[in-house]
């Protein structure tokens, strides 16, 4: 599935990262300790978090992650917003947090 | 007793978020512009550049507090401060042994660059500092005393990494004696909120990590004399002394 489809079928918020939404998303991951973070999000994982802040963005860069989707209506604060779209890495909202979320998302990868 | 302008948190070329314009004497040069008695070299996780940033300061008559902002267990950030280079590279090397061997990417998080008094590059640091250290919040201030120094939560106020974002409130057991508020920050709002602050020796510092981000100097303290064995000994509590966030 990729992450245009999954935020389709999902009615997630695109917030950047318009180029790269055909990426194909294989699995999920939630988490909002970054350093905790940093060593166990899978590569091509949808990360459920509530940091939206410029280090997460750099995070699911490093681990090459599918997307971000923010949960509880996290903000994507300026800084954020500015490096996503120079990485052109793919980020979403949701309203549901990352329990409801998760249930979703892992329905549809099934 | 001297009135001191003060910034006790500031970024070199060190921290990956750094400006490579943070250099040792341009860090100092501009304090002294700026007007300030006293500053503190605060780097993410590491000591590496204090020894320069204090030569520097030296040379031209601006004590230099030697500091790291550890971020502990719990992402929460709290500046630590030391009376000497020597302490503060004991404990650098206590923390470098409880951060994740990750290497830095400096394509994605930026250069982390150890410079000498004369703002020669003489190395990159390979671990990534912006990691948690396996040391709890509740243990930082004790820890930095161990090593002649002392220990405050940093931006409270924020929304991330800070005491407040992760626990909620600042914990009795952390036995903090100060705690940083940002600059745009509502202080009534805050200890509003947060009562266990009242007490506390209130900061006003910039965390600056771009030259253009250090502002003119506002809050200040009054002490016996400008070095960093009193400024600490005024946060520790240990002299009477006045202090104003201007």
């Amino acid at each position: 599935m990729t992450v245009q489809e999954l935020a389709e079928k999902l009615s997630l918020k695109i917030l950047a990262g318009r180029e790269s939404l055909s990426r194909e998303v294989t699995g999920g991951y939630t988490g909002d300790l970054l350093s905790w973070v940093m060593s166990r999000l899978p590569e091509n994982a949808a990360w459920l978090t509530v940091m939206g802040n410029i280090n997460a963005v750099a995070v699911a860069s490093l681990k090459d992650a599918a997307c971000i989707i923010l949960t509880d209506s996290a903000p994507l604060d300026a800084e954020a917003l500015e490096k996503a779209r120079q990485l052109d890495l793919p980020v979403l909202l949701s309203e549901r947090n990352s329990y409801e979320l998760g249930l979703k998302v892992a329905e549809l990868l099934r | 007793m001297i009135r001191v302008f003060y910034d006790l948190h500031l970024h070199s070329c060190l921290s990956p978020c750094g400006s490579e314009d943070m250099t040792p004497n341009n860090l100092v040069n501009m304090a002294l512009l700026l007007g300030y008695g006293i500053i503190a070299l605060t780097d993410h996780n590491s000591c590496r550049n204090v020894p320069a940033a204090v030569r520097a300061g030296a040379a031209r008559g601006l004590p230099v507090v030697p500091g790291m902002e550890l971020c502990t267990q719990e992402e929460a950030h709290v500046i630590c401060l030391f009376p000497t280079v020597e302490t503060a590279l004991g404990f650098d090397r206590y923390v470098a042994q409880r951060i994740p061997k990750i290497r830095n990417r400096p394509e994605i998080f930026g250069r982390q660059t150890v410079m000498d008094e004369r703002d020669t590059v003489v190395g990159e640091e390979e671990t990534l500092l912006l990691n948690a250290a396996c040391v709890s919040v509740n243990h930082v201030r004790g820890l930095a005393r161990g090593f002649g120094g002392t220990a405050f939560p940093a931006h409270v106020d924020r929304s991330a990494y800070s005491v407040l974002s992760s626990l909620g409130s600042l914990p009795p057991e952390a036995d903090f004696t100060a705690a940083e508020i940002s600059a745009k920050g509502d202080v009534q709002a805050l200890l509003h909120r947060n009562p266990e602050l009242r007490d506390l020796i209130l900061l006003k510092n910039s965390d600056a990590h771009y030259l253009e981000n250090m502002p003119d100097p506002s809050a200040s303290v009054l002490l016996p004399e400008k070095s960093p064995e009193c400024l600490i000994a005024a946060l520790n509590r240990e002299i009477q002394t006045e202090w104003n966030r201007g």
